[in-house]
């Protein structure tokens, strides 16, 4: 039977070609530019002088370790965090939710940024605890400081995921164990986190993900302690010695590395592959006792931890200041002086950026999302796959491979808004098509062919029955993308020019020239736009079904 | 060894509604005793406080002489067979049936042998090393109860299990069900809504409303002497006619719809005077005879032809419906329009009050009433 020609296979088609030309091709040019030198010859020497150079092999070990630790800690701190909000009535248990995913969400480098105001050399609390008792605090820059603000800001992932995974825990295989003998912590680790392992392995992959290309932090907390984002972001517009090529064969590693990782989280989930149909979900229990204090000590004491950065920001941006020096009352002094410091420009591009992209990735999930799970054919897992690339690429080096491939003529893009908004849709998209693919997944094709067989055309089912269906998955996760895209930091450090600027930038940028009066206005106006854009969500949605 | 459960004066309240007021219950050693109701009943209520994962808010629960109310459902020595089996989805067969041996002091050295007896019994054994994904839903029922009765529990409750099953497989597990259990020869507590797999299964019968016990008997007690008229309509079909009831030569008369003048034989002595009554006929108590005679009068409506029996539906020159199940003859079915005779069967029938509380006739056979001394 010959397959009758429909406007899918255009569709088809025309995302083929996007994603050659947006991803393939960059992603080929940083490949092109870490083997071929200035002189046009197939080189290896780039990735030769990485590996045989302590001085920069050691990024990629560093980078390692300390994400490892990271991801150890999140897991350590948010696994407990969710089991007793899971499991047990915590007043004010929504409180909690909401803080966590605030915290989570927070611009990446403002936490850095905000510990090292309060435990940094002239930090509050160090300069506190110097001249009250004499103590000197241990310094936070380095190993531990990247762990600390990284576990913090982390954590509220893993919270989010596994209390998703302990709401599908069928009660009754909580009352089995209990009714063969199992309780208690032995009950803990032998049934619920082995029923949970999947779920830690995707958190723990998420984390990994996300604090390997974490560049804010290490850049300003890491100190001397490099890792590879910097490292990469040095290599190609540091102030001294750039070297392109160098650069690329950096990221052509970290692409390798991360890459391995999430093959090897793919491998070790297949081994626990099983669906629990949840009949009864957890009832929670009151925290009762000396165990009930200690639970609510260590959720809102973690929470307040988590969160004091934020606050601590918002607070100074209101405290009178001059260059780097904070002083004693409060004004808008430091407002004052972001409006001169184009804040108005940096909130439009922020906002027009955001809907923008946003739009976009909406756009396209929803189509590929239907190509992929309504027309499975070889074409369309290609873009699939495709689609995935970024999730593996550090932010900072798809900002890269962007300039590579659209610094010059025929596609001069470098500089524009268009440059920025690719970065943004190429960077967020990933996660908005899982969940809608997911989403589409789970409506059965039943309802679609109802709307065909009463008449409908296939465009006006697609707009009328199924985008509609699916436009609950897709907000979940399009509100988290829009809070990604307006924080952006990591690529957009790499293409921002001064028209282009956004308010992460703005805030890097006053940060760096140690402004800090003027750092906490804008880092303080991007905490609120945040918060407001995911109180929003929250309260709309009333859900806790984040998909992050 | 069998375990005998004495449930005094049981009370369950969720915050202010009290779901349980006041029930008192004895189910023998070695018995398969099943929670029959409709949903919403408190059988489950009740099965869950035996288990200990619901709190009992009155009452004394006993296994034997140890009064339980307070023990650790770990402690409590039960097998349990949930109604999603509750399988662990990250062990196999083999783990799964195990998981309750390694739990207590068991000689770890037995555990293996101990599994395999459980796993045969339940027929299995082929399927030890397999996940619970790859079984089918009655495999899962077989891995439940393996692993509910490995441990040898002094008592077994299940909870509605063969509800996720298909029509013939909840037939052939039933049977399967009652087989183990008269060869483990333990305690059971079986809860269903399903009144066909209760008489099938069981050895007696509690059946529930509203949080009490209405009436405890033998399957065919339950069903041919109910206690009341919710038992009589919950387990079975039964048309419900007003009537009066005189007595004439120390016999009682009922008189019915359309004239009909019943005499009834099983009265109870001291229920032999004059008062309304609600008769109870079950379909085939109802005999369709043609011609003139006694009976109810009546007009075929419809009727539905199902091999074995014929089901007709009527309704009285009185007004009330009614529906009769004949077994089928070989003569031609008989052709809506037509008017008929209802003959009772006044042996099998039961008269209650009028307000349906109580059955009036002797042979009502209730253990409830005997719990009250």
């Amino acid at each position: 039977m010959k397959r009758k020609f429909e406007v899918w296979s255009v569709i088809t088609w025309i995302f083929l070609a996007l994603f050659a030309l947006f991803l393939v091709y960059p992603m080929y040019g940083i490949l092109k530019q870490s083997v071929i030198n200035k002189d046009g010859q197939f080189t290896l020497e780039q990735f030769a002088k990485f590996f045989s150079t302590p001085y920069y092999s050691s990024t990629i070990q560093n980078s390692f370790v300390v994400t490892i630790a990271v991801t150890a800690v999140t897991l350590l701190l948010g696994i407990p965090f969710a089991y007793f909000y899971s499991f047990y009535q915590l007043k004010g248990g929504k409180f909690l939710f909401v803080v966590s995913i605030l915290c989570c969400m927070s611009a990446p480098f403002i936490g850095a940024y905000s510990w090292i105001m309060l435990l940094g050399r002239n930090g509050v609390i160090t300069v506190f605890f110097k001249d009250v008792f004499g103590i000197k605090l241990g310094s936070i820059y380095g190993f531990g400081g990247i762990l600390m603000v990284q576990a913090l800001k982390f954590f509220p992932l893993v919270f989010v995921y596994m209390n998703g995974a302990f709401k599908s825990i069928d009660n009754s295989l909580i009352e089995a164990s209990a009714n063969m003998g199992c309780t208690g912590v032995k009950r803990f680790f032998s049934v619920i986190m082995q029923l949970s392992m999947p779920t830690i392995l995707a958190a723990s992959l998420l984390v990994f993900m996300r604090a390997f290309a974490d560049f804010g932090t290490p850049l300003l907390i890491g100190e001397g302690y490099r890792t590879f984002p910097v490292e990469i972001y040095n290599q190609y517009l540091g102030e001294n010695g750039t070297d392109h090529n160098f650069a690329a064969a950096i990221s052509v590693i970290a692409i390798v590395v991360t890459a391995l990782v999430f093959f090897l989280q793919k491998w070790a989930t297949k081994k626990y592959n099983f669906s629990i149909n949840c009949l009864n979900p957890i009832q929670k229990r009151k925290p009762q006792g000396v165990g009930g204090v200690l639970m609510y000590v260590y959720c809102y004491g973690l929470i307040a931890l988590a969160f004091l950065p934020q606050l601590y920001i918002v607070y100074l941006s209101f405290r009178n200041c001059d260059g780097a020096v904070f002083k004693p009352g409060f004004s808008l002094v430091n407002y004052e002086k972001a409006v001169k410091k184009l804040l108005v420009r940096s909130i439009d591009n922020t906002m027009i950026f955001g809907v923008v992209s946003l739009a976009l990735i909406i756009l396209f999930a929803i189509l590929i999302a239907y190509l992929v799970v309504r027309r499975p054919r070889p074409l369309n897992h290609t873009i699939d796959t495709l689609s995935m690339l970024p999730y593996i690429m550090p932010g900072s080096i798809i900002g890269i491979a962007l300039v590579i491939a659209f610094g010059k003529k025929p596609l001069a893009l470098t500089g524009t808004a268009a440059v920025m908004i690719i970065a943004l849709v190429i960077r967020r998209m990933p996660y908005t098509i899982r969940s809608a693919t997911a989403t589409l997944q789970s409506i059965p094709i039943s309802t679609e062919e109802a709307s065909l067989s009463l008449g409908a055309g296939k465009l006006k089912t697609f707009l009328t029955v199924t985008t509609p269906m699916m436009a609950n998955g897709i907000m979940s996760g399009a509100v988290l993308s829009w809070v990604a895209i307006v924080t952006e930091l990591s690529s957009a450090i790499i293409l921002y020019n001064n028209k282009t600027i956004t308010l992460t930038m703005s805030t890097y940028a006053a940060i760096s020239r140690g402004n800090d009066g003027l750092a906490c206005a804008f880092a303080a106006i991007l905490t609120v736009l945040t918060a407001v854009s995911l109180i929003l969500y929250l309260a709309v949605t009333k859900s806790e079904d984040i998909k992050l | 060894m069998s375990v005998n459960i004495n449930i005094r004066n049981a009370v369950k309240r969720y915050g202010k509604n009290t779901v349980i007021e006041n029930l008192t219950l004895s189910i023998c050693g070695g018995e398969f005793f099943t929670l029959l109701g409709p949903s919403g009943c408190g059988k489950t209520t009740l099965l869950r406080m035996i288990a200990g994962f619901n709190s009992i808010e009155g009452g004394d629960f006993f296994f034997n002489d140890t009064r339980i109310n307070d023990l650790n459902p770990a402690k409590r020595n039960i097998g349990m067979v949930f109604q999603n089996y509750a399988i662990f989805p990250h062990m196999n067969v083999r783990k799964n049936v195990e998981f309750g041996l390694k739990n207590r002091p068991f000689d770890r050295k037995l555990i293996h042998s101990q599994a395999d007896k459980f796993l045969k019994l339940m027929q299995i054994d082929q399927l030890a090393d397999r996940m619970p994904a790859q079984l089918s839903g009655g495999q899962q029922q077989r891995v439940a109860l393996a692993r509910a009765l490995c441990i040898e529990p002094d008592v077994l409750l299940m909870d509605e299990p063969l509800s996720n099953l298909d029509a013939k497989l909840r037939v052939e597990m039933r049977t399967v069900i009652k087989e183990i259990q008269n060869s483990v020869g333990i305690t059971t507590v079986y809860v269903t809504h399903d009144q066909e797999e209760a008489m099938a299964v069981s050895d007696r019968i509690a059946v529930m409303n509203g949080g009490v016990i209405q009436h405890v008997g033998t399957p065919k007690n339950i069903y041919q002497r109910p206690a009341n008229t919710f038992v009589a309509t919950f387990i079975g079909r039964s048309n419900m006619l007003e009537g009066d009831m005189t007595v004439e030569n120390g016999k009682a008369v009922v008189s019915l719809p359309t004239g009909y003048k019943a005499v009834f034989d099983t009265v109870a002595p001291e229920n032999l005077k004059a008062q309304p009554v609600t008769l109870c006929a079950r379909p085939e108590e109802l005999i369709v005879e043609t011609g003139e005679g006694e009976g109810l009068k009546a007009v075929i409506d419809s009727s539905v032809f199902l091999g074995l029996n014929t089901h007709y539906f009527v309704h009285l020159l009185s007004g009330e419906r009614a529906e009769i199940i004949q077994e089928s003859s070989i003569d031609s079915i008989i052709k809506p329009g037509t008017q008929v005779r209802l003959r009772l069967n006044t042996e099998k029938a039961n008269l209650f009050t009028k307000d349906g509380s109580r059955n009036l006739l002797t042979g009502v056979d209730n253990d409830l009433d005997k719990e009250a001394v």
